[in-house]
């Protein structure tokens, strides 16, 4: 039985390095953003300006109130959509699917921006309500425009491929592209200023009391996503295999679709369509974890989720001329040529298409 | 022990009755081949059998309990199902398929014993699937993979194994060694296993129990009794081709030239289908 036992060892160590190394490297750029950027800060200078403030308070102002929520906004966000991109490949059954693929993000910047919309023509009292929004309101409304999203979607994976329904969803993110950039040009200023820079994926419009509106949510969904693990690891072989192998599909799907919308909804509300991490991140787990069963793929990829997002804001928040550069914009140099090469190079897809 | 009470299975809809009214019982140990024309109903009886979709009126009943009333969990270790579904997913290897038919006696994290472990190994040597273990199960051929799914249904360590159809893919040789490797389960495990097929011939030879399902009634019974009776004649036979008991094998109807004349004449001498 050792014997047995032995070809299986040393790959939950492999993972246990795995996680261990995606601790350090995430420890290594939390400090190169928190200190380096428009202005630079010595190691001493960024302990000092996170354990006692008041002796620089301007360090303590870049590093407290503007770089760390900012940094841990990317955290939460990445690892987020992370797993939730485990968590629709598998319940898809489609190596491409993920919120934002499959058009969830739009629905809830839909979510959002009927709830802007309507805030910017309640005229005088816009001004109050737009003040409780930044909290309650602005993730209600993306948990309700992802969860019909999501439904909607999942109602229609049953009739229609795999690659019709991601063409679907990449229209569906266009469509709100566009909505929301007519709205932002006819509702009045505070209208479009909770939308600024929201178009586009951002950590950066965060504060430290928008963060728990992020975290009980996720939290929550992380829950739902470890519960829903085994039967997601059964689906993998379809819902007849599935079902007799004891799942029951159709409570599983509701849960997934739970834990999906949990998720997402945060991070729409606070970071707008963050594109591509939810997509490749499970492909680079499931190399890493060399398996596709979904637990061990969990902290896999809330880990390479997380260290995605904050390299990638590291980079847009890099010194540079004029303006920072768009997040999208760099997740799409990385993500874009992986999705390719998927694409071209996986037997599986090659087969769906 | 299986038994089936006026088990009838079929669609609410208007496709109706399937197979009606099937009342028999099997002993452990029994290797059954269901076999029948395209459409005939194998399938969905077998899905009746298992759970997987309801019975019209009647019952599977195992081991004293209706398979409709067990819990998911109690019926994924009484029966375990192979079908020709094809299964796709990146990065699943050959092992993690096996693996996952332990899942009805894991806890709610799905981790496995070494005894679970042991149980895999052992179900993917008895299937001739070791060597594929650490594999890509996209990678796989067709045969493979159905070697694959055995295994797994191996590890699943259940009462009944039911496989729908699953020699289609194989070759000549592939679908003896699966039958047989089967056979050989069921007698030396004491489990029921349940195993439709297209391929009569060989079903004629290898299965110690026949059910044929023909127009909507399944009948049961020993295949020497089956051919002496005449049944598989009545199931089988078309204008085409007849079924020869002597030689337990199909023969073509010599007929004239269809532009010749309007109606088919059968010749009395038939002519043996050339093996594949």
């Amino acid at each position: 039985m050792t014997v047995e036992a032995a070809p299986v060892a040393p790959q939950t160590n492999v993972t246990k390095y795995a996680v261990l190394g995606f601790l350090l490297a995430l420890l290594g750029v939390m400090g190169f953003t928190l200190s380096y950027g428009q202005v630079a800060l010595s190691f001493e200078q960024l302990m000092a300006a996170l354990f006692s403030p008041e002796s620089d308070p301007v360090a303590a102002q870049i590093v407290r109130g503007m770089r760390l929520p900012r940094v841990v906004t990317g955290l939460l966000a990445g690892a987020a959509l992370g797993v939730s991109g485990v968590l629709m490949q598998a319940l898809f059954r489609n190596p491409m699917a993920d919120a934002w693929s499959l058009g969830l993000l739009a629905g809830g910047q839909l979510g959002v921006a009927l709830i802007v919309t309507a805030a910017a023509f309640a005229g005088p009292a816009a001004i109050a309500f737009l003040t409780a929004f930044q909290g309650i309101g602005l993730t209600t409304g993306a948990l309700v425009g992802v969860a019909v999203f999501a439904v909607a979607i999942a109602s229609l994976s049953r009739r229609v491929g795999n690659i019709t329904l991601l063409v679907v969803g990449l229209m569906l993110g266009f469509t709100m592209k566009g909505l929301v950039s007519i709205i932002i040009h006819f509702a009045n200023r505070v209208g479009g200023r909770v939308y600024s820079g929201w178009n586009d994926g951002t950590f950066a419009s965060t504060t430290f009391a928008d963060l728990g509106f992020m975290i009980v949510p996720i939290g929550l969904g992380v829950i739902v996503a470890i519960a829903s693990a085994k039967g997601l690891s059964a689906l993998l072989l379809g819902e007849t295999y599935a079902r007799s192998l004891g799942t029951d599909v159709r409570r599983l799907r509701w849960l997934t679709l739970g834990a999906v919308v949990l998720l997402v909804a945060p991070v729409t509300a606070y970071c707008g369509p963050v594109t591509f991490i939810g997509l490749i991140v499970p492909h680079f787990a499931r190399a890493i974890a060399r398996t596709s069963q979904i637990l061990p793929l969990i902290p896999l990829a809330a880990l390479s989720g997380a260290l995605l997002a904050i390299s990638a804001d590291a980079v847009v928040h890099l010194p540079w001329e004029q303006h920072f550069l768009h997040l999208n914009a760099i997740l799409a140099l990385v993500g874009a040529p992986v999705v390719i090469a998927l694409l071209l190079f996986s037997p599986s897809l090659r087969g769906s298409a | 022990m299986l038994e089936l009470t006026g088990l009838t299975a079929g669609y609410p809809g208007a496709r109706g009755i399937v197979v009606e009214a099937v009342t028999l019982s099997l002993l452990s140990g029994s290797f059954v081949c269901v076999i029948g024309r395209n459409g005939a109903g194998k399938s969905t009886l077998m899905r009746t059998i298992c759970g997987l979709q309801a019975a019209l009126s009647g019952a599977a009943i195992l081991a004293d309990r209706p398979v409709a009333e067990m819990s998911a969990q109690d019926r994924a270790r009484a029966i375990s199902v192979v079908t020709t579904d094809r299964v796709s997913s990146p990065g699943l290897l050959a092992r993690d398929v096996v693996e996952l038919g332990r899942q009805p006696y894991t806890g709610w994290r799905g981790g496995l014993s070494a005894q679970d472990r042991a149980m895999v190994v052992d179900a993917m040597r008895q299937a001739g699937a070791e060597q594929f273990a650490p594999k890509a199960f996209d990678s796989l051929s067709d045969g493979e993979r159905q070697r694959v799914m055995i295994a797994r249904a191996l590890a699943q360590s259940s009462t009944i194994m039911v496989l729908d159809e699953i020699t289609a893919f194989l070759d000549l040789p592939g679908r003896i060694e699966i039958m047989a490797l089967l056979r050989r389960y069921a007698e030396s495990s004491g489990k029921i296993v349940l195993l439709s097929s297209h391929d009569l011939e060989l079903s004629l030879e290898l299965a110690r129990d026949l059910w044929i399902i023909d127009d909507g009634v399944l009948i049961s019974g020993a295949p020497d009794q089956l051919i002496a009776d005449g049944s598989i004649a009545k199931a089988f036979d078309s204008a085409d081709v007849v079924f020869d008991g002597e030689k337990r094998r199909f023969l073509l109807r010599e007929s004239e030239p269809r532009q010749a004349s309007s109606h088919i004449q059968p010749s009395s001498a038939p002519r043996v289908i050339p093996n594949l």
